[in-house]
């Protein structure tokens, strides 16, 4: 008879991750508008503040949370001064994008205006851009193998 | 590190001309996904021969050009079913001409029917506002003093 063990994991997965933006009225519009992201979650949760989750379109379990950079609950008013300089600054990269097909995405996403810090370049580690969102957070974006 | 990195030497650029008439077909779709379009004069705009066209794009986009236009219709109408938008209105507003044909397609591709969906997505944005910190980790929730001493639940 076979013993069937059933044992509990540990950690199994990532579904949040935060990105500090400048704007979330801007910031959806990049991420939704030009990126093609899908909104998740855009709640409303009083003056000044609101719970806005996108995720990748094949991704939809993962949730980016677009979280403003505001003085109050999360940072006091220098910190978040001092963030706001930071990011906008271009000090933060948040991570790797993937798409089927790099030059194509890269030329549509030039004509949909969204700024590149390097184009599509043949590195030892693959086809790779980095972009940059409209607070100054940047990514790489590679190709799928 | 730098000795590695190429950039596109100029062999490709002819392949990149090609991309960028690709991506324009592609982008002339998503804005008119909702008009009566005939691939044919996309292929032409872009000067191509149908064939060529088509084999491109579907190399790109891994959809031929009339599975993505159907598939852009279809994700325009789960936008504007989640609205509340009755589902003929949506059927004919992102450009499909046939009810049937719509709610088979939008059913095949997305596993529900329309006017379920529009059921489901419209309960729970109804929700959300309603409760929103069901929707939010209480990390977050937390930090924004969101669970003690509010209104908001």
């Amino acid at each position: 008879m076979q013993l069937i063990l059933k044992t509990k994991k540990m950690i199994t997965k990532l579904n949040h991750v935060s990105i500090f933006v400048l704007n979330q009225d801007s910031a959806y519009e990049f991420y939704v508008n030009k990126l093609g992201f899908k909104v998740h979650t855009d709640a409303p949760m009083g003056p000044g503040m609101r719970w806005l989750t996108v995720c990748p379109p094949e991704q939809p379990d993962l949730e980016i949370s677009l979280m403003s950079i505001d003085a109050g609950m999360m940072f006091t008013e220098e910190s978040a001064k001092q963030m706001k300089d930071l990011v906008s600054k271009g000090t933060f990269g948040f991570g790797v994008f993937e798409c089927n097909d790099l030059q194509a995405t890269y030329e549509e996403l030039k004509v949909k205006g969204v700024e590149f810090k390097k184009p599509p370049t043949k590195e030892f580690y693959g086809f790779e851009a980095l972009l940059k969102d409209d607070s100054g957070n940047w990514f790489s974006l590679g190709q799928k193998k | 590190m730098q000795k590695n990195r190429s950039y596109l030497s100029p062999g490709d650029y002819p392949r990149i001309y090609l991309y960028r008439r690709v991506v324009q077909a592609k982008l002339f779709i998503d804005a008119q996904y909702d008009q009566k379009i005939d691939l044919r004069d996309i292929a032409d705009e872009a000067y191509f021969s149908k064939f060529h066209f088509t084999r491109l794009f579907k190399t790109i986009y891994n959809k031929t050009p009339h599975q993505y236009l159907i598939s852009v219709r279809i994700e325009r109408s789960k936008l504007l079913l989640a609205e509340g938008m009755p589902v003929s209105a949506a059927c004919s507003t992102v450009g499909f001409e046939s009810a049937a044909s719509f709610s088979g397609l939008f059913k095949r591709i997305t596993g529900i029917a329309p006017a379920e969906y529009s059921r489901q997505q419209v309960a729970r944005k109804a929700e959300i506002k309603k409760t929103p910190l069901k929707y939010i980790p209480n990390c977050f929730a937390e930090n924004k003093g969101r669970t003690k001493k509010s209104n908001i639940r």
